[in-house]
């Protein structure tokens, strides 16, 4: 498979900061694929995220987004409209009064014909199926349902990449399955590229690689279930393993014998079934 | 409690005054002013008071929500009858009185004017929800753009505003509790007591609307924002025949009004 962001070398620095928020970052993500970054707050995962659409720039290094440098400003739109952004707090992002209204913004910015908004609007709230909901007033809706019509905004440009920083940051634990679902529903049957910055390891599990960050460095980059099976080095990050790994690995102090890279819950009770038998 | 507050006072209603574009409305209401301030003479008020009621029963107002917007007006409206009763020279009622028939007739006439326009302007927002009022008024005053006049920014401006109201509002139902909880009193004490404890209540909303503002920019611009050049709409507007009946209406007040003023009626 080709990749569709490469990032290389890259190195930021806040303006007025002395330490680097991102110190020499260098990723390559294929199209198609889903791809999770974890991290604790100021490993510079959200930093990272802002490259990825032009919001920041390099300092040093560089980001190509379908080979084009971000760097390049009279590019900006190309950039932004292949890979779309979803960020923490949906009433922040949500411009209009009326769901549809919102979904078609990107669309009406670009200025695409109406009647072809119009088709790209009921096709991306039908994939978020937040279709019933188009003619409602966002702030009448739930957290995820409004995180759910921030990503069919996002979707209605029809980017080849989505970028969602923390998207289940401020959400119930309903809205955070409706969030990921949709999400990894979108990758796997539409072949959007997924770029999920999180700090919920359960969330990662659906997906083809984990990159987790520190200090801003990337320390592990690999499938999830070899990521979360370092379990020491995951806690040493301060980050949370998922429950099923987390068993396995206090069973395994223990005296047994338990392979950490079962995920799912069904995959563990196997394991664990077996192991009693 | 404050989620009750109903800002543009739109009613959603299905009648012909709702079918309107907002464009024609607009005009409308610019006619309806002329119109109102060109009648001189009791005939005249009485012709507009009987248009205003018709348009108001076409749709589908109740007096009562009407009469409800007149409220916060009633001080300035007392204010300007009185001052035209001893301000106008004339008979008086009785003599040696400051008072004087024409003075009377002119209140009466001042207050009826400043009604007629409010519950006439009132009719628009009653029946054009806020974000069809902006795209009219975007297009409406699109001409504008060619003396350098930001339209486009303008109405942007004002549909975020009206966007972000019922967000607010919940955030200071918010903060309110939060500083209840902590035992902050908004109830009692005099005026100047109360507008101080609004403080801890103002101080907070205001930093986190900036910080809002700051969010809502930097996703616009990820969804490639970039100003109102080569931007088109979803929601096309159209003129249809309807519209070209009521401003045909509205052209025909004018004009008769403009002949009873001839007549001094």
């Amino acid at each position: 498979m080709s990749s569709i962001i490469s990032i290389k070398n890259l190195h930021y620095t806040y303006p007025g900061d002395e330490a680097e928020s991102l110190c020499g970052v260098s990723l390559e993500i294929e199209k198609g694929s889903f791809v999770a970054v974890l991290g604790h707050n100021g490993s510079g995962k959200s930093t990272l995220a802002k490259h990825l659409n032009a919001i920041l720039t390099p300092t040093e290094g560089e980001v190509l987004v379908d080979g084009i440098s971000t760097a390049d400003e009279d590019r900006l739109l190309d950039i932004r409209r292949t890979v779309g952004m979803v960020f923490q707090n949906p009433d922040n992002q949500i411009v209009a009064n009326v769901v549809e209204d919102d979904v078609a913004f990107a669309p009406e910015n670009l200025g695409v014909e109406p009647k072809e908004i119009r088709r790209r609007v009921d096709n991306a709230l039908r994939q978020v199926d937040m279709y019933e909901f188009r003619q409602h007033a966002p702030h009448l809706l739930s957290g995820g349902q409004k995180q759910r019509v921030a990503i069919a905004g996002v979707i209605a440009m029809e980017p080849e990449v989505i970028v969602l920083d923390e998207p289940t940051a401020m959400l119930d634990p309903k809205g955070r399955a409706e969030v990921i679902s949709t999400v990894t529903k979108l990758c796997r049957e539409k072949g959007i590229t997924v770029v999920l910055i999180t700090h919920h390891m359960s969330e990662c599990i659906g997906a083809d690689r984990v990159i987790v960050m520190s200090n801003g460095n990337v320390i592990a980059d690999d499938s999830p279930e070899n990521v979360f099976s370092q379990v020491e080095l995951m806690k040493s990050e301060g980050l949370t393993v998922p429950a099923t790994t987390e068993l396995m690995f206090e069973l395994n102090k223990n005296g047994w014998d338990l392979p950490l890279t079962a995920l799912g819950v069904s995959d563990c009770a196997k394991e664990i079934a077996k192991e009693l038998k | 409690m404050l989620k009750d507050i109903t800002l543009g006072q739109y009613f959603p209603g299905d009648t012909v005054a709702h079918r309107l574009d907002p464009r024609t409305k607009l005009l409308l209401v610019i006619i309806y002013i002329v119109g109102l301030f060109n009648a001189n003479g009791w005939a005249s008020y009485a012709f507009v008071i009987l248009i205003t009621a018709l348009s108001m029963a076409i749709s589908k107002i109740k007096p009562k929500s009407a009469l409800k917007g007149l409220k916060p007006l009633v001080i300035i409206i007392i204010l300007t009858a009185v001052l035209n009763i001893f301000y106008t020279g004339g008979t008086p009622i009785i003599e040696g009185w400051i008072i004087t028939w024409e003075g009377i007739a002119r209140a009466v006439m001042m207050s009826l004017r400043i009604i007629l326009l409010i519950v006439g302007t009132f009719m628009l927002t009653y029946t054009t929800s806020p974000i069809a009022l902006t795209d009219g008024l975007e297009i409406m005053l699109n001409p504008l753009k060619k003396i350098k006049i930001p339209v486009h920014e303008m109405s942007m401006m004002m549909s975020m505003a009206l966007r972000f109201i019922p967000t607010l509002i919940e955030e200071t139902d918010k903060i309110m509790s939060a500083q209840k909880a902590r035992g902050a009193d908004f109830d009692s004490g005099n005026l100047f007591q109360r507008a101080k404890a609004l403080l801890p209540i103002l101080v907070p909303l205001f930093v986190s609307a900036f910080r809002r503002a700051d969010e809502l920019a930097v996703a616009m611009e990820s969804r490639c924002y970039h100003g109102g050049k080569g931007r088109t709409r979803m929601k096309q507007l159209r003129m249809q025949g309807i519209d070209a009946w009521a401003l045909l209406l509205g052209a025909a007040f004018l004009a008769v009004i403009f002949v009873m003023k001839r007549f001094g009626l």
